[in-house]
């Protein structure tokens, strides 16, 4: 009996937006509602931009976001709440391009990563490849990791008409560890079964270890965000504290993300 | 004073039960309000014109112009002529493949297999039909498109074959059911006297009950073809969702349903976006309910002038 009056009581925060950071989020909410069984954590995924649309709509209290926002995202939520909205950065992430195993290419620049989802380089042999038609996917056209890629790699201009849109990473990481001639692209996290590419930078060739992106050397690594109303309930700030203290950067670590330090 | 009580009954029931068929068609009709409502702010925007839903357009310096869909991009681009291509594309391919398979095998239940064998054929197919659609796209990117890749080796590995083959397997009961369902009222009497002038069971099958149960047929045929075309979860997993204009089955290729799927979730509401889909929606509901009406009306003209109701 007791029981279910509390269960009655229990308050809900609600977590809606990236999928890159969607396994992340499960995370904290299982660690977190071990701490404060009072509270549940639903986390759905869906892409950063439906993530703010949420957060607008109030459909959500939590959005995450692998990107920062928009300027018209930033003027329509300022116009729902009267202010600007919280954003926290909860955890540093960075953005790699995977290749299959099979493929003998190890390191590309950053201008042939421009040019291969431009659609200007469509043959991997002048890349060092085997000669073989190249393959591109992409994310989905929500999500918070084709706009980081678009605007870092490709500098605001469109992806190519061909490249295929899929959903989540780990449909991108799936399609190129069964095709020999794919190329994508998503958190490094996510990367199992597929080659990490490093990027050729000034001749060297600079992987995306956690040294490496935590020293700036990286040039794709980013901020993952929270973001929550101006005066967010208690419950949903006890789940954002959580995630900013030690334990929950631990937990980001663990899951193949980088703390903030 | 019993036969006024009984007629008021039979007003009653008649009453319930029109209006309970009345239901669909409101629903149907309320939807389609609603969605045209909320595309109508197209026609005031001026962003978006008829040039730019169906023309090429640029896209970048030192390119022809494309169709192109990239609503999100610094400069909109709106065409829906590669979703329009897609959708039939990918429909095509399943009906194709679907409706020889289903045909054959109604006719095969119907007029050829022994009772037993009907009774296991008939549930096995129609188990097929509660397959979520989620579960056939899973299937379709992981096991078709991998049995394909080795097949045919084509240099795409996601594309409109693998999600016209996973689409036949989810339409394939549906024309099946209804197609069995048409041949088995054709009246015996129709197979009786065709035997009995000395036809083959085949011939009987073939030219005598199916041509006489064509009406359904057609039927089934065309709620398939409005099954594929709407589908959404098949073709959002595994037909690649590149938005290029192609005839070819091996391309990837993207769909009116599978971009409204994708791109819902981002529309902050009452944006030029939100209208553009709403727009595809109602392009899907125009193919499904035209192409409806139109082979209806030319199958029942021919299939009355077949019977010689034309004199």
């Amino acid at each position: 009996m007791v029981c279910l009056a509390a269960q009655a009581w229990s308050g809900t925060v609600t977590v809606k937006g990236s999928d890159t950071m969607i396994d992340l989020a499960h995370r904290w909410a299982k660690a977190f509602t071990r701490q404060r069984p009072d509270i549940t954590v639903q986390v759905t995924g869906g892409g950063s931009g439906p993530g703010l649309a949420a957060l607008e709509s109030g459909a959500t209290d939590v959005a995450i976001a692998s990107r920062g926002l928009t300027a018209l995202e930033d003027q329509r939520l300022q116009a729902k709440f009267g202010e600007p909205p919280l954003a926290v950065a909860v955890a540093r992430d960075s953005v790699s391009f995977f290749v299959n195993v099979k493929n003998p290419v190890r390191s590309l620049s950053l201008e042939q990563l421009r040019d291969i989802f431009l659609g200007d380089a469509t043959q991997w042999a002048p890349l060092g490849g085997a000669a073989r038609p190249l393959v591109a996917y992409t994310r989905e056209n929500t999500s918070g990791t084709y706009a980081f890629v678009r605007a870092r790699v490709l500098g605001d201009e469109d992806f190519a008409p061909t490249m295929q849109q899929l959903q989540g990473t780990g449909a991108v990481v799936n399609a190129v560890s069964h095709e020999p001639s794919a190329i994508g692209f998503g958190g490094t996290a996510f990367a199992r079964q597929v080659r990490v590419l490093a990027v050729r930078i000034d001749g060297r060739e600079v992987l995306p270890t956690p040294q490496n992106v935590a020293s700036g050397t990286y040039p794709l690594s980013r901020e993952l965000f929270f973001y929550l109303a101006p005066r967010p309930s208690a419950d949903a700030a006890a789940f954002l504290e959580f995630v900013k203290s030690p334990e929950g950067q631990a937990i980001a670590g663990k899951a193949g993300f980088l703390p903030l330090s | 004073m019993a036969a006024s009580r009984s007629t008021r009954i039979d007003r009653w029931v008649e009453w319930l039960v029109t209006a309970a068929g009345m239901t669909g068609l409101v629903a149907l009709g309320l939807i389609l309000v609603f969605i045209v409502r909320e595309a109508l702010p197209l026609l005031f925007d001026g962003d978006v014109t008829l040039g730019k839903l169906v023309l090429p357009q640029p896209w970048r310096e030192g390119r022809a112009p494309t169709w192109l869909w990239q609503p999100l991009s610094r400069v909109p681009k709106v065409s829906v002529v590669p979703l329009i291509v897609g959708s039939v594309k990918v429909s095509a391919v399943a009906m194709a493949l679907a409706a020889p398979m289903g045909i054959a095998a109604a006719l095969f239940s119907s007029e050829f297999a022994s009772p037993r064998a009907r009774e296991l054929l008939k549930p096995t197919i129609e188990l097929l039909a509660g397959v979520p659609s989620v579960v056939l796209g899973f299937f379709a990117l992981t096991v078709i498109a991998t049995a394909l890749q080795t097949l045919f080796d084509w240099p795409y590995r996601l594309n409109a074959a693998v999600a016209g083959v996973a689409m036949a397997l989810a339409i394939v009961p549906i024309i099946f059911t209804i197609t069995e369902d048409a041949l088995r009222t054709v009246p015996n009497t129709y197979r009786e006297a065709s035997q009995a002038l000395g036809a083959t069971r085949w011939d009987t099958a073939w030219r005598i009950v199916l041509p006489a149960a064509s009406p359904g047929v057609l039927a089934g045929l065309l709620l398939g073809f409005g099954r594929a075309i709407g589908e959404t979860m098949i073709v959002l997993m595994a037909s690649g969702n590149a938005s290029v204009v192609s005839l070819q089955l091996r391309d990837p290729t993207r769909t009116l349903s599978a971009t409204i799927a994708a791109e819902m979730g981002e529309v902050v509401s009452a944006s030029t976006h939100t209208s553009l889909l709403y727009f595809l929606g109602v392009l899907l509901f125009v193919l499904n309910v035209g192409l409806n009406a139109s082979v209806g009306a030319w199958a029942r003209n021919r299939v009355l002038r077949a019977r010689g109701a034309h004199a």
